[in-house]
């Protein structure tokens, strides 16, 4: 907050003496010759947006619309037969019983895992903050650290952390008397996967949060203290609901996250057969496509998710900014 | 003066009283923190080590310590193997990080900053529809993205995991917010007075004044790219063409049938690893940066 406003205040003093006319003068002059530039600004972006962005979804929409079928031996150029068959992919989606499981499994993961990493982070970020220990910015690095290794990377490396034989941890809480722990078993195999994404996220999150708590201003907490509240009383209100929206932020994020969720579960099929191919909905998306050859059904599974993805994150977005705005008026 | 006189006191009373408190929570507190960093670093730690085993001491040693120092026979051994493949994903990620980010934060810069100071009709539409963006998940896009490029033959070159790299929405976002609050209109209006054209403007004072934010849309998207595992996984097969993380991810899938793999697969991990970590410890005051401003919208 502080980086931004700044800037704007000092813009602001340059012409604040000149009074209106200056400003009157400006803006005749901002729209002369500024015809073309904007639009020449732009069009790069919006070009490669439109092609990337647009074209894709508009693509998938397209091809969920149609079926392909192999006749023959599917052999030769006229072997296969394309049609039009509406929305017949999606209710054969919707009737997946492997769609459903996948997506009760991630949104049973985004319920436990999303507010277990929010909580976390949010805990961090305040006591970070109101320590006054030398050791704060040893803890952030290392809370931070995670975010630098890349998602898949992190995924090899706990898939070997929870292979029994190479494992340090399954060995060391053998030897404590926790007996064969089996991080890769059919039920605790997405609970792994929940630990790999808060390992990862956490300190990402946690910054946020934390840049949203540096930019309060300390004469706040000083008058709060003044009148003898203690620092939890101070953490949690007058703190906590001033970083309310870098909370809804980290949340938005993390709910697009989840419902993506790929890399990991595909990254530790290689050390496990409890991950099927629909584990979860982008797998059963990559299946669909590269597996058994059906980019039809697999563009309905990506424009389910795109769609889900988009109502349930912007959906949380507005309940949560009423929310804030009603607590805003009492 | 009475008042100070009045308040004093009372101050140190509260003082005394929060201090023995907190002595107490403070303790607590530490020990947390001790706890979380000690789970943040411990898989990091264990990479480390693991680094300097090979494939029979990282089965049969203890996890948590050396055994047999090998490090350098690992390393000589990971740059050596299938040709010296492992330097070319390097330079492959590189390549798609270094070039995509730089370009992305190019072509966003420029067009959040058309977005923040000219006035044009449909501008708010525009800008609506790039912030959808934002929320539209990459992987959705990858495999019509797939389908599409396979049409015009462009899967399994470099350009296909290159080019989809360009496109940044949160950039347009975060230099449209950056723009409109640090470029005075002022000084637009100055360069343009001197006679400059718009694009020196951009050139000289826009994009000067935006530095901050351009280094943290370069950031942020050369991580996105560095992490994004689904595109290339799509667009890719020829292992000559690999990211360092799919080269890794295909590795890893093999050590069943070439066991000295999964030694290099782990050090592996750590070198392609250890720059990406000094460049995000240093360069934290830029997170912050566009961390905040991102917030300060929603």
């Amino acid at each position: 907050m502080t980086t931004l406003d700044l800037p704007e205040r000092q813009g602001e003093s340059v012409g604040a003496g000149k009074g209106s006319v200056k400003r009157a003068k400006s803006r005749r002059g901002g729209s002369q010759g500024s015809r073309v530039a904007p639009i020449l600004f732009l069009t790069p972006f919006m070009i490669l947006f439109a092609i990337f962005f647009l074209l894709p979804i508009g693509y998938a929409i397209y091809q969920s619309l149609f079926h392909t079928e192999v006749s023959g031996l599917g052999l030769g150029p006229n072997s296969t037969v394309t049609k039009f068959v509406g929305l017949s992919n999606f209710s054969s989606v919707l009737s997946d019983h492997s769609f459903f499981s996948g997506l009760g499994r991630v949104v049973l993961f985004g319920i436990v895992q999303v507010p277990t990493m929010l909580l976390l982070a949010t805990v961090l970020a305040l006591l970070l903050d109101s320590a006054s220990t030398r050791l704060k910015r040893f803890f952030r690095l290392s809370f931070f650290l995670p975010y630098g290794v890349p998602g898949v990377i992190a995924a090899i490396l706990w898939s070997f952390l929870y292979l029994p034989g190479l494992s340090p941890i399954v060995s060391v809480l053998k030897s404590v008397g926790f007996g064969n722990v089996n991080f890769l078993g059919i039920h605790s195999v997405l609970w792994s996967i929940a630990n790999i994404i808060t390992w990862e996220y956490t300190g990402y999150n946690m910054l946020i949060i934390y840049a949203g708590l540096q930019a309060i201003p300390q004469s706040l907490f000083e008058a709060a203290r003044i009148d003898g509240a203690s620092e939890l009383m101070v953490a949690l209100r007058i703190k906590l609901p001033l970083i309310f929206s870098s909370i809804v932020l980290t949340a938005v994020f993390s709910i697009i996250g989840t419902l993506q969720l790929f890399s990991e579960p595909q990254v530790l099929r290689a050390v496990t057969t409890n991950i099927s191919s629909s584990f979860t909905p982008n797998l059963l998306a990559y299946t669909k496509a590269f597996v058994e050859n059906d980019p039809n059904m697999a563009a309905a599974v990506a424009v389910i998710l795109a769609l889900g993805t988009f109502i349930l994150s912007f959906g949380f977005l507005k309940i949560v900014q009423r929310r804030a705005f009603s607590e805003v008026e009492l | 003066m009475t008042l100070v006189d009045v308040d004093k006191p009372l101050k140190k009373r509260g003082a005394t009283g929060a201090e023995k408190l907190s002595s107490r929570t403070s303790i607590i507190s530490m020990a947390f923190l001790f706890v979380m960093a000690t789970y943040f670093l411990v898989p990091v730690y264990w990479l480390v080590i693991s680094s300097t085993k090979g494939p029979s001491t990282l089965y049969g040693s203890q996890g948590f310590w050396f055994s047999h120092f090998q490090f350098f026979s690992n390393l000589s051994g990971l740059f050596g193997y299938s040709n010296g493949i492992f330097v070319r994903w390097i330079l492959n990620t590189v390549l798609y990080a270094g070039v995509g980010a730089t370009v992305a934060t190019f072509i966003a810069s420029m067009a959040g900053y058309a977005l923040s100071k000219y006035n044009f009709a449909g501008k708010e539409a525009v800008f609506s529809v790039i912030l959808g963006g934002v929320l539209v998940p990459g992987t959705a896009l990858a495999l019509p993205l797939y389908l599409l490029m396979s049409k015009v033959h462009l899967t399994d070159t470099y350009w296909s995991v290159l080019i989809p790299a360009f496109v940044s929405p949160f950039g347009v976002f975060l230099s449209r917010v950056y723009a409109g609050a640090s470029i005075p209109d002022e000084l637009i209006d100055a360069g343009r007075i001197d006679g400059a054209s718009e694009f020196k403007i951009f050139r000289t004072i826009g994009l000067k004044i935006m530095s901050p934010a351009l280094v943290t849309i370069f950031l942020f998207q050369f991580v996105a790219i560095w992490n994004n595992f689904f595109l290339p996984l799509v667009m890719l097969s020829n292992q000559n063409l690999y990211p360092v993380t799919l080269g890794l991810y295909s590795w890893d899938n093999q050590y069943g049938q070439a066991p000295q793999l999964i030694a290099y697969v782990v050090i592996g991990a750590l070198i392609s690893v250890i720059p990406l970590i000094i460049a995000f410890l240093s360069l934290q005051r830029f997170w912050q940066t566009g961390l905040t401003s991102g917030s300060v919208k929603a």
